[in-house]
Parts: structure tokens; sequence; C-alpha cells
């Protein structure tokens, strides 16, 4: 042996191997292992997946009761059809697995707390804050009561897991998801536990932005004071169309809350001013979240059967949210959007009916300060003695650093989410328990498994009844025509403004005083106007007996312009409501332009502003993609609002909440003297709307010329609206799409939120549905699959949905492929 | 001559089996990634040839073999996720770069093992 050389080229090839098999730091994140990621037969190659791939597969699994065929169509859509139930969801889960397996990991993750585990203490605000907020003690919750008490619930969960599980059983480590390869680690086993974090992420997304707002209304109310607050902030909104018509009657109220007595000054006009601390918090959930639905009766149809549509506005996000699928078995027939991480049909049809859901908005989420006795927070005052909480330990792990301990006190209201341990800069040093209606068991799966066995009115009133959070609109509409919609959740029973701020936690009066009686909840069945609607407006006028929530959770114009719409509209066809869904008419401009006019002092302005004005004048009112009107628009009015209130809010050293559009549109349209108009900083002068609007087109002209140099002024180029991978990695991602819509819009299209599924099914005999959503149904990057409707999706266009039974799909002629599965 | 022949026979020999060996070692994909470090040290230790051809034969057979699969991958695959993996890494993503990465990789490293590997038998 030649010692020397041999040592010197041994120890390199081992320090190569070393280098390349370490994931190196890349600024704040870390490379893949090169070596690996690189190696043809175990890197990222392995995930680049043939064009013309033949997914024909025969697959055998001891954990079925029988046979299961599988027809994938050329959307890559799988069709089911099993003779059981339970082997349905077995196979649901098995293709879930297999075309979206990395999302479903990393989505439960995100719930549950466990991100630092993979991506190290970078992470670890975001786990901290969810495990504070009780995310996996609410899973936990429905978990337990599903397994004491749902038997068919607990099958059909424990199907789908298994089926996820033979999935990964059987994955070579060379051939699992692309992402796992990138960030360096590993799918592990699916659990029950998994798919009710993933429904509890869902309650998160939709009613937990509460969370962060409750802080920073109560914050803001602190910063102005109750009385200015209460002006720019109002909850009274004149042009509201609710979703039950305005007029309708309501019933007495079975519960009748009671303010406490002292409210007025221990609560809503209490003032905390302590000292701020500096930890950031996850993002809070879109504000935009939300969705329109609506189904026309057969009054209002070419047909004479009625049509529904629903579209929920979500984050746009690749791997997509919604997977595509049909499930058939002897029990039921049913197609539409599921989720990856749950069994059954979310947002779909069967051969009966047709539903859809829009987010409620009620606020079911509420803080209490509590006072502790001493620092190791066991005890806690309330109603005039000591009480002792629990207390819950949450072990978060940390990839290359030790485990942090999270000891959380759990008072009979939820959990101490903010202590001495966990603060930010909106918790001002205050102990805050959390009470959360996501935090109690919940019957949410069995909702959809119900609804996709609906046959008519009174089976989707049952299966709704089930649901808790979060609150819903559920809209339907039968065969047998048949149209409703019915507002669902386990909603509060509030005082006036109880919980929109942080409330003493030492008084049992400021309890939740109930929880309102399903039959109690908004409904309506078959309209005389012919149509039932929800655009994520107040569901009601203000003569429905309970408190809603701020105003703010509840956007206005959306709701406007969908009922105009349909009002005037007969004749109906499912193209007609395709065109709808995807509608770019700007009822909020269509007020708010004229109201700036009023004001506009246009001798005073400068060339440039004056062209622009023109601009402006000239728009069509409607949010095209080449549209520049409505980019001058928008920034005309944020930097008129800005104008108006900014001055307000400046002195604060923290962010505070910004008042509504709606607030400041409704005071223009009747009151030209304003007192927040005017600029409280000039102390010689009181201006109004006149000299703010003025002031504001000078302010915005600056940045659209801008704009206009950058060659940005074109409302799909300004906005420029991307579906974002779940890593946020451009390359992964489909940028600038060239898309209208935007706020208020029917087509509600921002810059990172939108339709995530457009779906309009006309039922006739046999049932006419269109649908996509922007993704593919293959979740691999390396898939043709992976975004084939993004394109479709921006453009308006819709694909024909193939629903079908087994004999006439099998020969249809987009049926491309046959997965079997046997017995083993 | 014959000489000269046979060590060209060597050459090309160790270039076939460090390919044959590391692919056959690849689809266990449970084995790590530089299995093949290993079957390359065995055939240099095997084959003897100067330390400059057992470099220049396995770093050829492992090169040659990931170029030739990730070639054959890209092409079938109409260079859908080489062009964004070139985008991630940064290559600004061209896919000739990210095969030439790849297979340097593979020729480095399988150079390397063999001539460890040629090392360790030579007095």
């Amino acid at each position: 042996m030649r010692l020397l050389p041999f040592i010197a080229s041994a120890i390199v090839t081992v320090g190569l191997v070393a280098v390349l098999d370490t994931q190196l730091p890349i600024g704040a994140t870390k490379s893949p292992r090169l070596g690996y990621f690189l190696s043809p037969q175990h890197g990222f190659w392995k995930n680049a997946e043939k064009v013309n791939t033949n997914f024909d597969a025969s697959i055998l699994a001891n954990e079925l009761k029988g046979n299961v065929d599988v027809y994938l169509d050329d959307r890559l859509v799988p069709h089911i059809y099993a003779d059981h139930d339970e082997d349905a969801y077995f196979v649901q889960g098995y293709l879930h697995a297999k075309f979206r397996l990395w999302q479903m990991d990393f989505q439960t993750r995100v719930a549950s707390g466990r991100l630092s585990e993979i991506a190290g203490a970078d992470k670890l605000s975001i786990d901290r804050f969810f495990r504070r907020l009780g995310m996996v003690y609410g899973a936990e919750n429905t978990e337990a009561s599903i397994n004491a008490t749902n038997p068919e619930m607990k099958a059909t969960v424990d199907a789908y897991t298994a089926g996820v599980n033979a999935y990964i059983k059987q994955l070579d480590p060379a051939d699992m998801p692309f992402e796992f390869k990138l960030m360096n680690y590993a799918p592990e086993k699916w659990t029950p536990a998994k798919t009710y974090l993933f429904l509890m992420f869902m309650s998160y997304d939709l009613t937990g932005r509460s969370a962060t707002t409750d802080l920073q209304l109560t914050n803001t109310r602190d910063y102005l004071g109750y009385d200015l607050f209460d002006k720019l902030y109002t909850n009274n909104q004149d042009s509201l169309d609710p979703i039950i018509p305005k007029g309708t009657v309501y019933q007495k109220p079975s519960i009748v809350p009671v303010k406490p007595a002292k409210a007025d000054s221990a609560y809503l006009h209490q003032n905390n001013a302590v000292a701020y601390t500096n930890v950031q918090s996850p993002e809070a959930p879109d504000k935009n979240n939300g969705s329109n639905n609506w189904a026309v009766s057969g009054t209002k149809t070419k047909s004479g059967r009625p049509i529904l549509c629903s579209d929920p506005h979500l984050g746009l996000n690749m791997p997509s949210l919604w997977y595509e699928v049909q499930i058939t078995t002897p029990t039921h027939s049913t197609y539409g959007a599921s989720f990856p991480g749950s069994p059954a049909v979310i947002i779909g049809f069967n051969d009966s009916l047709a539903w859809g859901v829009t987010n409620a908005g009620r606020d079911v989420l509420d803080f209490y300060e509590i006072k502790f006795k001493d620092s190791t927070e066991n005890e806690y005052w309330y109603n005039g003695k000591w009480n002792t909480v629990t207390k819950r330990t949450e072990v978060i792990k940390v990839k290359d650093s030790a485990d942090v301990v999270e000891q959380i006190s759990m008072t009979h209201w939820g959990p101490a989410m903010y202590d001495a341990h966990y603060q930010n800069p909106q918790s001002k040093g205050r102990n805050l328990a959390i009470q959360w209606t996501a935090h109690n068991a919940s019957t949410g799966v069995e909702t959809f498994y119900r609804l996709n066995r609906a046959k008519n009115y009174d089976d989707y009133i049952k299966a709704i009844s089930l649901w808790t959070c979060p609150g819903q609109n559920f809209v339907l509409a039968t065969k047998s025509g048949d149209i409703a919609i019915k507002q669902q959740g386990s909603f509060v029973a509030r005082w006036n403004h109880q919980g929109d701020f942080i409330m003493p936690g030492d008084d049992s009066t400021y309890a939740w005083q109930g929880i309102i009686p399903n039959e109690e909840n908004p409904t309506i069945k078959n309209p005389a106007r012919g149509f039932v609607s929800s655009a994520n407006q107040k569901s009601t006028d203000a003569t429905y007996p309970y408190y809603l929530g701020t105003a703010s959770s509840f956007p206005l114009y959306r709701g406007i312009s969908v009922n105009k719409h349909l009002i005037g509209m007969s004749n109906i066809t499912a193209e007609d409501m395709q065109a709808l869904q995807t509608n770019n008419d700007n009822v909020f401009a269509a007020t708010a332009r004229p109201a700036l006019m009023k004001y506009l002092q246009v001798d005073k302005l400068s060339p440039d502003a004056k062209r622009m004005v023109t601009e402006m004048t000239n728009w069509d009112l409607n949010n095209g993609v080449h549209s520049k009107g409505i980019t001058v628009f928008k920034i005309v009015w944020d930097s008129v609002t800005q104008a108006v209130w900014g001055d307000e809010l400046a002195g604060s050293p923290i962010p505070l909440t910004k008042p509504d559009d709606f607030v400041v549109l409704d005071q223009m349209l009747k009151d030209s003297n304003w007192s927040i108009a005017d600029d409280i900083r000039t102390k010689d002068k009181v201006e109004n709307f006149k000299d703010q609007v003025t002031l504001g087109v000078e302010n915005a002209t600056k940045k659209l010329l801008e704009l206009e140099k950058e060659n940005k002024l074109e409302w799909s180029l300004f906005k420029a609206t991307r579906v974002l991978h779940l890593t946020k990695i451009p390359a992964l991602s489909r940028m600038n799409l060239p898309i209208g819509g935007g706020m208020n819009i029917i087509n509600a299209t921002t810059e990172m939120h939108g339709p995530s599924w457009r779906m309009v099914v006309h039922l006739t005999d046999e049932i006419e549905a269109y649908g996509l959503y922007p993704g593919g149904q293959s979740g691999n990057p390396g898939s043709s699959y992976y975004d084939t409707f993004v394109d479709s999706w921006a453009a308006g266009k819709y694909y024909r949905l193939l629903f079908l039974p087994k004999e006439k799909l099998k020969q249809h002629e987009r049926t491309k492929w046959h997965i079997q599965f046997n017995k083993a | 001559m014959k000489n000269n022949s046979s060590e060209h026979l060597k050459f090309v020999v160790s270039i076939l089996l460090c390919a044959l060996l590391g692919y056959a070692l690849g689809i266990y994909g449970n084995l790590p990634w530089w299995s093949f470090v290993v079957t390359n040290m065995f055939i240099a230790l095997l084959i003897i040839q100067k330390p400059i051809k057992s470099f220049m034969s396995g770093a050829l057979g492992i090169g040659l073999l990931w170029l030739g699969l990730a070639f054959v991958i890209d092409n079938q695959n109409h260079h859908i996720l080489s062009v964004k993996v070139a985008n991630i890494l940064p290559l600004k993503g061209s896919f000739q770069a990210l095969l030439a990465i790849t297979s340097i990789v593979g020729f480095l490293l399988g150079g390397l093992a063999s001539l460890t590997g040629s090392f360790m038998r030579k007095k």
C-alpha cells in the first residue's frame, strides 16, 4: 500500500462525501444534501416524471374488504368505484398520498407546531404560536370524542389513514416527493390525529384571525379612546345587502344575552397602557379569506332546473388545498373538491343535489385577561377566589438544537396563551386566556360524510346541524328544485360588542351565555326572488336578535354585486353562471369614484395629476386584466383614505387596525365635514374631504408616475397575482398571472389570494357540472400535471366535470388509466 | 502491444464495472447515494491500473452513468423539473448546467473513490 497517497486520497474522498452529504447554509435557509439531491437514482431526478407516464397500476392491500376500481381521466381526476364505503376512503387516502403526500405532511406540521423539527430554530416562533393557541389541544379533543362516541366516523377516518399508510409503506425512499428531498427529511406515518389537525387548521384559517385582530382592535381602542374608535370602526353598514334579505322576520331568541352591569366602564371604555415587547407571531389569516356561493331556482334558469355555484376564496397555493375526486359506492355517488388530509368530498355534488360553502365570519374566539397569584402561574383570580390551573406540556423538537418545552396554564376559559413566557407586541405584557369554539370536540367530518350522501333538503339540514367550526354559509340546490342557504356553526349568543376586545377574566358575567340553537341560525329556503347567495357579508340586518361581530369581519361589496347581478338575470344558463363567477365589475368604485369627484378640486391639480384623473374618470369600472383605470383608482383611493385617517393612527408604536373603506365612503356620501378628515397635526387649519381628496390625488400621482415608468400601470401587471408553492420558492410557483378581479370584486383574485376552486353545477337529470382550481392534480413539481389548470383558471375557462356511473365512465373517451385495488 | 491492449481492456472493463455496480446499488433506495464509492474502491483494488487510469475509469464510470441517467430522465420529462431546480440552485434555469453539475459530482467522487482503491493495492 502506498500509505501517504492512500491516506490523502481517502481523506479527500471521505471529505467530499461528507460535504456533499451535508446541508450547507445559504443565507437563512439550507441547501439540500447536494450529492444525494443530484444523484439520478436517489435525488430530485427521480421526481422528473415522464410526460406521457402510464398511471395504470394494480395494487394489493389486505386492509380492503373488497375490490376497488379507479379510473383516471385526462385531467388525472380519479373516479373511485368501491363496493364498500370504507374501501372508498382507503383508496381516497392512498391516492391523496400518491399525489399529495408532502403537502399533507407539511400542512399538518404547520398546524401542530412542528416546523422547527424539520427547519430548525428559525420556525420556533410560528410553532410556539400554534402550540399556545391550542391547535393540538383542539384536535385531541375531537379525536377523543370521535373515538368514544362515533364508530362510523372513526371507521371512516381509520380507513382513510390506512390508505395513506399503505402508500407510504410501499414507497421507495428514492421515490418520495421532491420537497422531502429538498428540505432533507422523510415522510412519517399518517394518523387520525393528523386529519383532525388539518381540519383544525381550516378552523384557524377561517376563524383564527380574531387571535390577532382582537388584540389589535383592543390596542387601537386603547390608543384612540372608545369614542373616536367607535367613529372609525363603526359597525353600522349603510349599504348592507345581507344574506337573508332585509325585512325577514326573526323568531324570538331563546337566549337573551345580558350585558354585565359595569361593561361600559370596565370593558368598552377600558384603557390599558402597558409596555410593549418584541416577539413576532406568524401572519394572521388573510382578511379576504371568504368566498362566494349562490343558487338560482328553476324559475330563473333556461332549463327550469336550479344551478348552484361555489367559489371559496383562500390563499392560492401549490400544491393546491384541493384535489378533485369522484367517489361511488352502493350507498352514494359524489364528486367534487376534497382536502388531501381528510376523507370525503368537501365542496361538490352527488346524484341528488349540490352544495357549497362560504365563510360566516362570525366571532367565535375571545381573549380574557388573567391575574395569576404568583410567578408559578398555578392559580388565577376568578369570581372572588383563587382557582387552580392544570398544566399542559407541549414539547417542540428543534432540528440541530435542544427541545423547547411549553408549559401552558389551562384555565376554565381555555389555554392561557399569553403569559410571562410568551408575549408579542400586541399582547403588551398581559396574561391572556383564549376561548375558542374550535377547541371543542368537532363533528365536522361527519357533516361532509352526510352531505356526500344527502338526498334532499332535510338530509342537508341534518348533515349541517353537526357543523360547529368554522361557521359557514351552506348553500344547497337539489334536482327536485329546492334551493336554500343556512349559516351554520356553533355561534356564541353575544351582547353588543361582547368579545370585540379583551374581556376581564376574573368575572363570570363576561362569560359566553350560551350557543345559539341551530334552529335560530339564519336560514332561507326557496325565497320569492328565486335565488339565495352569500359573499361573507353580514348574514342578517340589525333585526336579528344576536350580535354578529365587528363589521370589519364582513366585506360589504361583493355581496351587493352578486345580488345586483342575480336580480337582473333570467333564462340563466351554466355559461352565464361561469361568466358571473369571473365577473370583474367594481361596485365599490361605482359609488366611490363619484364621491371622490364630488370633492376633487381639479383646478388645483398638477398636469400629471389631471392626466391620471382623466384615466380614472374614463375607466369603465371593470377590473379587467389590461385596465389602467382601476390601478389609478385603487392608488388614489388608498392615498385619500390614508390622508383622512392616517394622522389619527400615526403616533402608535405598534401597528393598529386600518379602518374599513366603507366607513370612509359612507361618510363621504353624507357628511363633507366629517371630523376625522381634519389633519390633527395642523393646528391652525381644519381640513375637510375637499382638501384630503385633492391631497390624496397629488400623493397618488407620485406613485402612479413611478408605476408608469416601470410599465406597471396595467392592472394584472400591478397586481401580479401568483400561486405560491407552500415553501414560497418562486421557481415552484406560478408568478405574474394575467388575471383581473380584486378586492370587492366577484372574481376576488388579489395578489396571492382568490377563488381557490370554482364550481358551477346545473341540476339537470344527468348533472352538468363545471369546475377547476388554480393548480393541478399532481403535487409533484416534476409532473406535467403539476400546474395543469392554472392558465385556464386565469383565463376564466372551465372544465366539464365527468360524473358518470362506472360502465359509462370506463368507456368514456376522456378516461385514460385504470388503477385496480384488490384484496390481498 | 499485447500489454497495451490488455491495459485498454482493463480500463474499459473498469469503467463498465463501476457504472454497472454503481447502477445496481443505486436501485436500492434504502442504501446511501454514495454506495458506489465502496464498489469503485473494490474494483480499483481488483483491477490493477496506474492510479491515474484508476481515477479516470471510476470518474468516467460514475460520471457517464449519472449523465446518461439524468439525460434520459430529463428528456422524457421535457425539462419540466430540471428548469425549476436550475432556478432554485442558482443556475439561472439552465438544465444543461444542471446536467453538467450532476455529472461532475459523479465524475469527481467516482474518480476519487477509485483512486483511493488503487492506492490501497499498490506497494
